[in-house]
């Protein structure tokens, strides 16, 4: 069994798993922070994309236990005092999920796409940065246009604070 | 229109929720005691089961209990059902052979159920299935539908002789036989469909919790119609009666018809947490949902298609065989006959036509409705034989098409529909202005000059939603009725509950069944909450598929509303003293017409509830329910045109332009429309590109069974689509509307492999055209 301490959205949290345990399992199934999802058993889907230590993983190709020490957000830690992430909001005013079941993967991998390239995104580069995340309600038609106005809003937000 | 009203684009009160992690799919319920489920599952596509040693898998840790056949069968659980019964030409009923939940002596595809553990832990469960001893005597597979009807082939059930399940057909046999021999021109073609996995993101789950107190079942699953999931295992599974069996169908995460159906798991699930006492919880994986959600198309067709000297059309011949796997699904029998042969007329007049069905038993997944079901089917055949007739008789594409276009309606076809509205040439010319159609030849040499192939294809769609009326369909053999029931309920303080048998699961309810509440009485969407997906709360319903929930689902919504409209207004008129006829709802209230008196809309509900002043022998509250039968199916149609650019080094197919204009009749909210469209061409455009379900021919293994080897549509295979709508209005249903859930899935594959044929100088090309088939399309 694994002893594991880890900060998740923010609070240090503790538990004890078997050894095999999957990041994501730790994250649903011991925390109960059922948000983050498992739609595949290969790491193709990324419904399971989560922030450990800043970056985008797939929470299904790490165990719990690598995790140990690590700071991890996932998609219920994004919005901050009640006030949404600006990837969550833009996925909403462009309609950019349906089922709802591949969004919390798809925002999170977003976010850290947005992060990366500065909020500079093209539609190209966009679609070829969700490679790793798959949709099978939304063509990905929103889900790109909700990407690149998310990148827009905090490429000039982040100007402004420049200022 | 309002801001909230029909017709406006109002972002979803659901999303809150779902982008925020806070959606509660089956998978993320925890109940109290909960233990975990794993299926012991065939390797074999056929074997007889010889025995089941389950004695060491018992004593390993966590394990509560194991349980096969044998014991499902002991406790009385019926077979699985197909509910819809086809009738052979020759008079007699369809060859149903026996479907059990737990397989107890034969198993005859690669996945099906043979046992299950249950167990503390997921790992637990699975750990102890992997010990589960099954002792097999392997039986010859086949995995083809047609070698399946050859005399010889491995024989899967007694029922059905050369795995033949009916034989069936639709049309005049001797009129289409003598324009064939009339005809000046006759276009023949062999049309394959392939079979597809819908892979709904989210993996069905069930949690089985039996309450011994109460002798009471509780089923949360991951279903699109959790009342007729009810109403089967009920009434033919036996496994509790309705009143005793509650089934929850919370956040679902897609659908696309493979959650339509009753499976094996949801059932065990609850007998299981009866046979064991403690609640049990089942979560697909990716490659269980490969093996053993049902699977899509799988068609084999033989068709002609005749023309008269000045190319109008005058007969199709069509003579399909379907796959439908190892077992009947639930409306698998529907799928490939009134669900497809019905819609060969497409958008064209056509005085003949024939359709002969042949439905097959083979060792693979049970096939039934995969989004669009039978009509996409139909919509390929006809649009891709329409588009090789064109080069054939070297006749521009789109004029051979308005050319033979019905014109005028209604417009009964030789196939049982009768096309209540539409304007084809509508929606043919938005899309060609759409997609610079005559702008094509220009491109096409750019991209030579680049070494690109480029080529232009188009389909012109019909398909019908809402299948109804309940008589109907019940003279054409389905078990269900297929109407929808609705009841709204005016709290005391005004707000509003809709209660729906529609379920929601992806397509927005939340949001468009609000609209009609504020479009009709002004009350914010935030004041309607929408309720449904649980059978303690809502009735009955037939739930969501074949895109009904706006036709159908709405309609039933609308008819409630009109009842509390009615009493509302009686209640205003006594209050105001007024005459009801004179009393106006909006804006949230209601006036009198021509004076400035008027009652705000919470102010009469509460006088409803408080019943101190209502007009005499008037019930108090103010709920009311409705059941919506509709008249006829509805007929959604559009064009779709595609171009796409071919590498000829590599044969990839790049889709550089996809256009579509489509007429869904009226429409709740735009935005929730363009998403269906946008949802329903990438799932075609995967069908033509990319998905292709591969069985080994010999041992019946699923060789695309995991995302490394089923290729689904990613962000960077697709382009950005061009999607407008024209309107007319659908006659049938109280809001005009039609339905827009299948059609981009319908229309889609026909416009892409035309254009693609088109690109490659070469029409001999299957589905998916990968680019190993395109490039050896080219060489030849």
């Amino acid at each position: 069994m694994a002893e594991i301490t880890m900060t998740v959205n923010g609070r240090t949290v503790s538990g004890t798993c078997e050894d095999r345990t999957l990041l994501v399992q730790f994250i649903r199934e011991n925390q109960g922070l059922t948000g983050t999802h498992v739609g595949c058993d290969t790491s193709q889907c990324g419904a399971c994309v989560v922030h450990v230590d800043g970056k985008a993983v797939k929470s299904c190709t790490m165990l719990a236990a690598q995790a140990n020490g690590s700071e991890v957000t996932t998609i219920e830690g994004l919005a901050s005092g009640g006030e949404l992430h600006p990837v969550q909001a833009a996925f909403r005013e462009h309609h950019g999920l349906q089922c709802g079941f591949c969004t919390p993967g798809m925002i999170m991998t977003a976010v850290d796409m947005i992060r990366r390239h500065d909020g500079k995104l093209d539609e190209h580069t966009v679609r070829s940065e969700l490679d790793g995340n798959i949709c099978r309600c939304t063509g990905y038609h929103n889900i790109v246009k909700a990407i690149l106005a998310a990148a827009e809003e905090m490429g000039s937000g982040s100007k402004v604070a420049a200022e | 229109m309002g801001v909230e009203g029909i017709g406006a684009r109002v972002a979803r009160k659901e999303d809150k929720r779902f982008i925020t992690g806070k959606g509660r799919y089956t998978d993320d319920m925890v109940v109290v005691g909960m233990k975990h489920a794993h299926f012991v599952r065939s390797p074999y596509a056929h074997a007889r089961i010889k025995s089941i040693d389950a004695s060491a898998a018992a004593r390993m840790p966590g394990v509560i209990g194991i349980l096969n056949g044998k014991q499902l069968t002991e406790d009385g659980i019926g077979n699985i059902i197909c509910g819809w019964m086809i009738h052979s030409k020759d008079g007699s009923p369809m060859n149903m052979g026996a479907w059990r939940p737990l397989a107890q002596d034969t198993v005859r595809y690669v996945g099906d159920a043979v046992a299950v553990v249950v167990a503390d832990t997921k790992a637990q469960a699975r750990d102890a299935a992997e010990a589960v001893v099954v002792d097999y005597e392997e039986l010859p597979v086949v995995t083809d539908a047609v070698k399946a009807m050859q005399d010889g082939a491995p024989q899967l059930h007694p029922e059905a002789k050369n795995n033949l399940i009916f034989d069936w057909e639709i049309g005049d046999s001797a009129a289409v036989e003598e324009a064939l021999k009339s005809a000046a021109h006759v276009t023949r073609m062999k049309i394959l469909n392939n079979r597809l996995v819908p892979n709904p993101m989210e993996p069905r789950a069930a949690l089985g919790i039996y309450d011994e107190a109460e002798d009471h079942y509780t089923c949360y699953t991951t279903s699109q119609n959790p009342h007729v999931a009810r109403l089967v295992m009920s009434a033919f599974y036996n496994v509790a009666p309705e009143n005793k069996l509650r089934v929850i169908a919370p956040d679902v995460g897609g659908g696309f018809g493979s959650k339509i159906y009753i499976y094996p798991e949801e059932i065990v699930c609850l007998w299981a947490s009866k046979r064991t006492g403690v609640p049990v919880k089942w979560n697909s994986d990716r490659t269980e949902a490969f093996l053993s959600d049902a699977h899509g198309r799988d068609h084999v067709t033989e068709v002609e298609l005749a023309f008269d000297e000045n190319n109008n059309m005058t007969a199709l011949k069509v003579d399909t065989i379907a796959n439908l796997g190892a077992y009947m699904s639930l409306f698998s029998s529907s799928v490939p006959t009134y669900l497809y042969a019905t819609l060969l007329s497409g958008q064209y007049r056509i005085p003949a036509i024939h359709g002969n069905v042949r439905t097959v038993y083979t060792n693979t997944a049970p096939v039934d409705a995969y989004r669009g079901a039978g009509r996409p089917e139909a919509t390929y055949l006809l649009e891709r034989i329409v588009e090789t007739a064109a080069r054939e008789l070297n006749v521009e594409p789109a004029e051979l098409r308005r050319q033979n276009f019905i014109r005028e309606f209604p417009y009964q076809t030789p196939v049982i529909m009768c096309y209540d509205a539409g304007d084809y040439e509508a929606s043919l010319e938005a899309a060609m202005k759409a997609a610079d159609y005559r702008g094509f030849p220009a491109r096409r040499d750019e991209a030579k000059s680049r070494g690109k192939l480029r080529g232009i294809g188009m389909s012109c769609y019909i398909e019908a939603c809402g299948i109804a009326p309940s008589q109907a369909v019940g003279s054409l053999g389905a078990g269900v009725g297929l109407w929808e029931s609705a009841e709204v309920r005016v709290n005391a303080v005004g707000t509003v509950e809709v209660l729906t048998g529609s379920h929601s699961h992806g397509q927005g309810h939340e949001t468009t069944f609000a609209q009609l509440v504020n479009d009709r009485f002004g009350l914010p969407i935030d004041q309607v909450s929408i309720v449904h997906g649980d059978t303690d709360k809502v009735q009955m319903g037939m739930g969501t598929y074949g895109s009904r929930s706006g036709a159908v689902g709405m309609s039933a919504i609308v008819k409630a509303l009109d009842k509390v409209e009615a009493k509302a207004k009686k209640i205003a008129a006594h209050l105001m003293e007024a005459d009801e006829s004179d009393i106006e709802i909006s804006g949230g209230e209601l006036k009198v017409k021509g004076t400035d008196k008027s009652v705000p809309w919470f102010q009469m509900a509460l006088a409803a509830y408080t019943a101190h002043n209502l007009p005499e022998g008037m019930e108090p509250g103010l709920k009311e329910g409705a059941f919506y039968d509709p008249t006829n199916f509805t007929f959604p149609a559009g064009c779709y045109i595609c171009e796409v650019e071919v590498d000829p080094e590599t044969g990839k197919t790049e889709v550089v332009q996809f256009v579509a204009a489509d007429d869904f009749g009226k429409i709740i909210n735009p935005m929730i429309v363009e998403g269906q469209v946008h949802g329903g061409i990438a799932q075609g455009i995967g069908q033509a590109l990319l998905e292709g379900t591969s069985y080994d021919p010999e041992t019946g293994q699923l060789l695309t069974a995991s995302y490394m080897d089923y290729t689904m549509p990613r962000a960077d295979d697709l382009p950005s689509f061009n999607i407008s709508t024209t309107e007319t209005v659908c006659p049938g249903n109280p809001l005009g509307i039609k339905g827009c859930g299948e059609a981009g899935a319908i229309g889609s594959p026909p416009a892409l492999m035309n254009a693609i044929t088109d690109a490659i100088g070469n029409n001999d090309l299957t589905m998916p055209a990968t680019p190993q088939k395109v490039w050896a399309a080219l060489q030849g």
